[in-house]
């Protein structure tokens, strides 16, 4: 059964510094590639099926570890999987929202560490679960972004969202199942950087 | 005194309220300015840097869509150096990024008191918003919200959390008074009744570019955050 623990963590009210982010969304959106609720779809799965994908397995492997586990090296592998520092940067300033919001809940993390690490920690539920909400979010949060940039309707985008969902529970399988994932999203990188290198952005990533 | 909410494991540590409003949240104290856009927020701000940065080490927290442009105002206008001013990008909601989650100005005052230890004075200044704006208690110890009289003579009036509840209500642009017909007496009389005895000062910067009531309170509300 899912705990309430991970509902209330993986709600976007969550007091973590999530609304301050796009995803990539307002980059994309800069850029012109974003439009529309359909181009905004294109735009969820692409990332849904590469970072997200990453993401969810970071999550699992995190809620199956133990505090003697070797939680340096998995930061490291995180790492290795973002090659944009703004990328980098964003996840660690998420994940240090997450913990300042949990305060002396996993001391062994450290003060920053990677969002998706912290949360499948935080979350105190099982791999499979937690990575259902880190692939769910992988697309409610940019998607929140847009209908703020965009002005799209709401109702439209959620009537999107929820024909991602059955793509959300098996990405998320796959992700608690096979171990860390390697997906990259080369284009996301590029659009972190050059958002980063941008001014008057709204968003910080 | 710790305060233990629930059955969770975790220390959520004590309420900094516990003790009463003089108790300051953190190392430096911080001063929130809010108000509607357009109201003169960034102009109190560097007005009140200007005035108070030779006996103060001041660093300032920003909340708008922040471009070299507003650095190079608030360098050439309050004199303070660029790494003493940080920009919180709010994700198009200034609102929730004072009140809701506080988690981005939080990172910034933490940031820049990494770099230069505790200052005498952080002021935070909000994202220009509407009346229902406010800080959380949990990220300012004062706060000031600002309107100006050209928004219309009727705005202490209808209220708002903004209004009714911030420790300063500043009044400002009363040069222009005469030319969109606000009444300031009308104004100070629907301020008073609205905020029940809580302070109320009328700003001109044209006519008093170093906001001296203003740094005046803030200096009282230093010495009671010392």
């Amino acid at each position: 059964m899912v705990s309430a623990g991970l509902l209330l963590l993986g709600d976007s009210r969550v007091p973590a510094g999530g609304h301050v982010h796009s995803g990539g969304i307002e980059a994309a959106w800069r850029a012109g590639l974003v439009t529309d609720v359909a181009s905004l779809r294109d735009f969820l799965v692409g990332r849904l099926t590469t970072t997200g994908r990453v993401c969810a397995s970071f999550a699992a492997c995190a809620a199956r570890m133990t505090p003697d586990d070797d939680w340096a090296l998995l930061d490291e592998e995180f790492d290795a999987r973002t090659p944009s520092a703004a990328q980098r940067a964003a996840s660690r300033q998420q994940g240090r929202g997450l913990m300042r919001a949990y305060p002396g809940a996993a001391p062994w993390l450290g003060p920053k560490p990677h969002q998706p690490i912290a949360f499948g920690v935080l979350s105190g539920a099982s791999p499979e679960e937690v990575a259902v909400a880190t692939a769910l979010a992988s697309v409610t949060a940019p998607a929140s972004a847009a209908l703020r940039l965009l002005a799209l309707d709401p109702f439209a985008v959620h009537r999107m969202l929820v024909t991602l969902t059955s793509t959300v529970d098996s990405v998320a399988a796959e992700a608690a199942r096979d171990g860390l994932a390697d997906d990259c999203a080369p284009l996301l990188d590029v659009l972190a950087e050059a958002h980063h290198q941008s001014e008057g952005q709204l968003f910080v990533s | 005194m710790s305060r233990n909410h629930g059955d969770g494991p975790h220390d959520f540590g004590h309420d900094p309220h516990a003790h009463g409003h003089d108790h300051r949240l953190g190392a430096s104290p911080r001063i929130g300015i809010g108000g509607p856009v357009g109201s003169g927020k960034t102009a109190l701000v560097a007005a009140l840097c200007r005035t108070l940065r030779d006996r103060l080490s001041i660093g300032v927290v920003t909340n708008d869509i922040y471009t070299t442009e507003d650095a190079e105002f608030l360098r050439r206008n309050a004199i303070l150096d660029d790494d003493r001013i940080s920009a919180v990008k709010t994700g198009c909601c200034p609102h929730t990024a004072i009140r809701d989650d506080i988690t981005a100005n939080l990172d910034a005052i933490e940031d820049l008191e990494a770099r230069h230890g505790a200052f005498d004075l952080v002021l935070v200044e909000s994202g220009g918003d509407n009346l229902t704006a406010t800080f959380s208690k949990g990220l300012v110890d004062r706060q000031i919200f600002v309107v100006d009289v050209a928004g219309g003579d009727k705005v202490p009036r209808k209220g708002g959390p903004g209004v009714t509840l911030a420790d300063l209500l500043v009044i400002n642009k009363t040069d222009l008074a005469g030319l969109v017909g606000a009444d300031l007496s009308v104004m100070a009389r629907d301020a008073e009744a609205v905020r029940r005895g809580l302070p109320v000062l009328f700003t001109s910067l044209p006519e008093d570019p170093a906001a001296s009531k203003v740094a005046d309170w803030v200096l009282q509300q230093l010495a009671e955050l010392a």
